[in-house]
């Protein structure tokens, strides 16, 4: 950090008493549709914020373009609504400058995979300590209602009267592709799940992926319905614990075996199958974590939710931060004459 | 044998082979050298795109021309005295820039059958007679090179890339040059390889032995050292003086330098700069592409950095949504573009000026940001230093014209007391009490810069329209035509910070010459040729495009006729007619070359019709 940046900022980010999730609270009011999933991720992240134990001044939500993007405004601290795709190239630049801020973005699948689809991949694969809330809701809403880079196939929208023929991005499998280092999915009509998630990923030292199912219930209605709601989630997602093995149902008796490299769905009843079959989650596999990935449009499979992977790998800004210390410490502080006057020099009297 | 010595003023030298050859290297060490010598110089680099081309081919051929003097030098000169030309191509391309009576040195051993029939001769140059206006000087450059390294058992390639070092020798010979300063750099280059410091040092002064002992060369020339401004002394090229203005303007504003960047021809070498710096605290990021190289520094702006990105025109074309949002949010950005010819891909290793319009206007909606343009290659640093101070003060993002033939061009540059640089640096907000994001400096409408980290002035800022002051979200008209208006003013009192534009020449008279960025020494030149024969003509060279200094206007209708010269099809003309209602005239070229000043020369004698 420059001198002068040092002389303005808090030289701490603790804050000296504990925050509620009021303070969290800007004074605008929320504009999304009534009914939307964003009003509870926004819920969650306001609730769960105090236990991050950051201050808010040195919070930073970073946007694009897009109904999710809106929620900067509606967090009291230090916020950046940008351009269409580029919050997480914005952010890159910001916690390069500033490793002392806490940076989010939030951002869709529109924004996150499609216009800015190569940020995402370049931050992610450099591991810049970001936390990344990819709200899907497999449509553009603030647009009014075409099909997205996660929309399933035969999708009837505006843009695609005929079904779509575009095939879906897997968010979790494009993060882990790109070298991801945490990784996770979560859903809006959990709470609970959510603020847990959200601490994890806030906690991780590294880029943290989070993509969150969230119902637009004007243009896609109902589209995670079968995960979210209670008369069929249970028998249709799987939560990832570390440690524990994929059991899931009603009566959790069913389960998660892999087959040489193939997950594949067995009873618990029938006899054939016990949980010392099943696939215990590891966490800090990341071969694991292709595999419990690739299961997310196979319907013959529940859909896994959680933490897919998180691993270690130096940051981005530790590294750069790294470079400087070094070069300081081998060459002495920079100094201006002696730069302007380096190279071959001559003097006119 | 005793060899005759003259003394020249001036003397124009290119230097021409493959891509391959070394003709760069060779250029650079010849005008380092004379810059250490004293003289002023000019030089002009001239590369295709392609990093090795096919060897021989016309397309491949790669020069270097220096132009350098005991008195003052403007431009890499119009045309060259010597050519050294390692090739049949080499002299094919060039020949046209040689100067009729001028010299010839040539490597015998690049006009075999296969260089003529690829260079499209029918028959060989060197026995023809085609060459009987100049002097022809002819070594077989490759054959002394293997005899000189003989007994170092290297391998052929190896030694064949020592041979510009042969030309080099004999060309330091002919112009009275020491080797030392050669041999100092060889030495430190590949100090970890100490046979091709052997290999390149030993030819080195077989060149330059060759050249004193034969009797091919009976005359050896002095340019004595130019008559400079006292002070100390460095050559610099465009684009190094652009990356020490941005550590100096660092240094000054006691802000960390944020550096978003991706690769493109001919801005790259900023980003190689600055990415060496470390010890200043710079930070390079090599951004995944244009987009996120701007709105990385966007980013890091928005924490308080001094944000830079470096580019060339195409990747401004992409950068200009973003260019948009810092008008938006109003922080400070420098936006540098290393013009090269367009459009599309278009010439990446030329020069050409044809982006001042996407620098003026190229953007959705009203969108101003003010504009400055480098002259010279030292100028560069002048002028990022200057829009430092321009963005910081004003919170805006600034543009920054230079161009190839400035970026890869060089000057000796009289360096600047760093003592004398103003401090630019800025003024956080740190009160919390009524703070508003959009609050305006009464005097140049700038809002304050509060930076995450700073208790108490948590606030939003986006690409949505803002209300004034409060800077939420708002689309009420009136309040739309209020900020469109207060974006504009503020900009425009930009003209009320900067000192006013300078005539060279009378401030009165027949014709006025006006130019912007790289035609700047070509037009001093043709101006000073035209006064020296008693025409009433001046320069005005306009380093401010946007806003326009406040004196530009009476400064034109003081002349009977205006000249705009630009490597464009008329864009500065364009601006000046709409503002001032002048009838201008244009000259315009657009051949990925710098002006000659005899082509000014002759337009500024039409003009005044003969007279």
């Amino acid at each position: 950090m420059s001198t002068l940046v040092e002389e303005v900022v808090s030289k701490s980010s603790i804050p000296e008493t504990k925050y509620t999730a009021k303070d969290f609270q800007s004074d605008q009011d929320v504009r999304w549709c009534p009914g939307c999933g964003d009003y509870s991720i926004l819920a969650q992240v306001q609730r769960i914020m105090p236990d991050l134990n950051v201050t808010r001044e040195k919070t930073v939500f970073v946007s694009g373009i897009g109904c999710s993007s809106r929620f900067p405004y509606y967090m009291d601290t230090y916020g950046f609504h940008s351009i269409h795709g580029r919050a997480t190239a914005i952010a890159s630049g910001l916690k390069l400058a500033r490793p002392d801020l806490s940076v989010w973005v939030v951002t869709g699948d529109g924004d996150g995979l499609s216009i800015g689809g190569n940020h995402m991949i370049h931050l992610i694969r450099r591991n810049i300590d970001v936390n990344v809330m990819l709200f899907n809701n497999q449509i553009y809403g603030l647009t009014k209602g075409q099909y997205s880079p996660t929309s399933e196939v035969g999708k009837i929208t505006k843009s695609t009267p005929y079904g779509s023929i575009d095939y879906p991005f897997n968010p979790v499998s494009l993060a882990l592709g790109a070298s991801g280092t945490f990784v996770a999915r979560t859903m809006d009509r959990d709470p609970k799940h959510l603020q847990q998630i959200i601490k994890r990923a806030a906690e991780h030292k590294g880029t943290s992926f989070v993509e969150i199912y969230q119902n637009c219930n004007v243009f896609n209605d109902g589209a995670f319905f079968t995960f979210t709601e209670k008369e069929s989630k249970e028998e249709n997602v799987v939560y990832l614990e570390h440690g524990k093995p994929l059991v899931f149902g009603k009566e959790r008796d069913k389960g998660v075996h892999l087959d040489g490299f193939t997950p594949t769905a067995v009873s618990l009843k029938d006899g054939k199958h016990s949980v010392s079959d099943l696939i215990v989650h590891n966490e800090n596999d990341s071969t694991l974590a292709f595999i419990l990935a690739n299961m997310t449009y196979n319907h013959l499979l529940p859909r896994p939710v959680g933490i897919f992977l998180s691993i270690e790998r130096p940051t981005y800004e530790s590294q750069m931060t790294q470079q400087i210390k070094t070069a300081v410490e081998k060459k002495g502080k920079g100094d201006l004459e002696k730069l302007l006057g380096s190279g071959d020099t001559w003097t006119i009297q | 044998m005793v060899k005759k010595t003259k003394a020249l003023d001036e003397v124009t030298i290119r230097f021409a082979g493959d891509s391959g050859d070394g003709m760069q290297l060779t250029g650079t060490q010849f005008t380092n050298t004379s810059a250490i010598m004293g003289n002023d110089l000019s030089t002009l680099p001239d590369y295709p795109a392609e990093i090795r081309a096919p060897q021989g081919t016309l397309f491949g051929v790669s020069g270097f021309q220096i132009h350098f003097g005991s008195t003052e030098i403007n431009t890499p000169g119009d045309q060259c005295d010597v050519l050294v030309a390692m090739n049949a191509a080499a002299l094919k391309v060039n020949l046209r820039s040689l100067v009729d009576g001028g010299a010839i040195i040539v490597n015998t051993d690049g006009f075999n059958d296969k260089n003529l029939k690829l260079a499209g001769y029918q028959s060989n140059p060197l026995t023809d007679n085609s060459l009987s206006k100049y002097q022809v000087f002819q070594v077989d450059i490759t054959k002394l090179t293997s005899l000189a390294l003989e007994d170092m058992n290297l391998q052929t390639k190896i030694v064949d890339r020592t041979k510009n070092f042969f030309a080099l020798g004999m060309m330091y010979w002919i112009y009275d040059r020491s080797i030392d300063n050669t041999i100092h750099w060889i030495s430190s280059k590949f100090k970890n390889k100490p046979d091709i410091v052997e290999a390149n040092t030993r030819v080195l002064k077989a060149g330059w032995n060759y050249a004193e002992t034969t009797e091919i060369f009976t005359v050896r020339y002095e340019v004595k050292a130019a008559d400079l401004p006292h002070g100390k002394y460095r050559n610099v090229t465009g684009n190094t003086a652009v990356a020490l203005g941005l550590v100096a303007a660092s240094v000054k504003s006691r802000l960390d330098l944020f550096l978003g960047s991706y690769p493109i021809t001919p801005a790259s070498d900023i980003l190689h700069e600055l990415s060496m710096y470390k010890e200043y605290g710079v930070k390079t990021f090599q951004a995944e592409d244009e987009i996120a190289a701007i709105t990385s520094a966007i980013g890091a702006s928005f924490g308080g950095a001094l944000a830079v990105t470096t580019t060339s025109g195409p990747g401004v074309a992409l950068k200009t949504e973003a260019i948009g949002l810092a008008v938006m949010v109003e922080l400070p950005l420098l936006i540098i573009n290393i013009q090269r010819g367009g459009p599309s891909t278009g010439l990446p290793t030329k020069t050409e000026q044809a982006d001042l319009l996407q620098a003026l206007y190229g953007r959705n909606g009203e969108a101003p940001i003010p504009v400055i343009a480098a002259s010279t290659p030292s100028n560069c640093f002048t002028t990022v230093f200057e829009a430092a101070r321009i963005a910081l003060k004003f919170m805006t993002p600034v543009m920054v014209l230079s161009d190839g033939y400035l970026g890869n061009g060089s000057e000796p540059w009289n360096l600047p007391n760093v003592k004398q640089l103003p401090d630019i640096s800025p003024k956080f907000r740190t009160n919390p009490d009524n703070y508003l994001p959009y609050l305006r400096n009464e005097t140049t409408l700038a809002r304050e810069w509060a930076i995450p980290g700073t208790p108490g002035l948590e606030h939003r800022i986006g690409g949505l329209e803002k209300q004034d002051k409060t800077g939420n979200v708002n689309y009420e008209p009136e309040n739309h035509d209020k900020m469109v208006h207060l974006r504009a003013e503020k900009v425009e009192r930009i003209a009320n910070d900067i000192p006013p534009a300078v005539v060279e020449g009378d401030e009165k008279g027949d014709v006025l010459v006006v130019g912007w960025g790289g035609t700047y020494g070509a037009i001093r030149s043709a101006v000073e040729a035209k006064r020296a024969e008693g025409k009433s003509v001046s320069h005005l060279h306009l380093h401010y495009l946007n806003p326009l200094q406040k004196n530009v206007g009476e400064i034109l209708y003081n002349f009977k006729h205006v000249l705009v010269p630009e490597i464009n099809l008329g864009q500065l003309i364009k601006v000046l007619r709409a503002k001032y209602l002048v009838p201008a005239v244009g000259l315009n070229k657009v051949q990925g070359l710098p002006f000659k000043s005899s082509e000014i020369e002759n337009k500024i004698d039409e003009i005044l019709g003969g007279k």
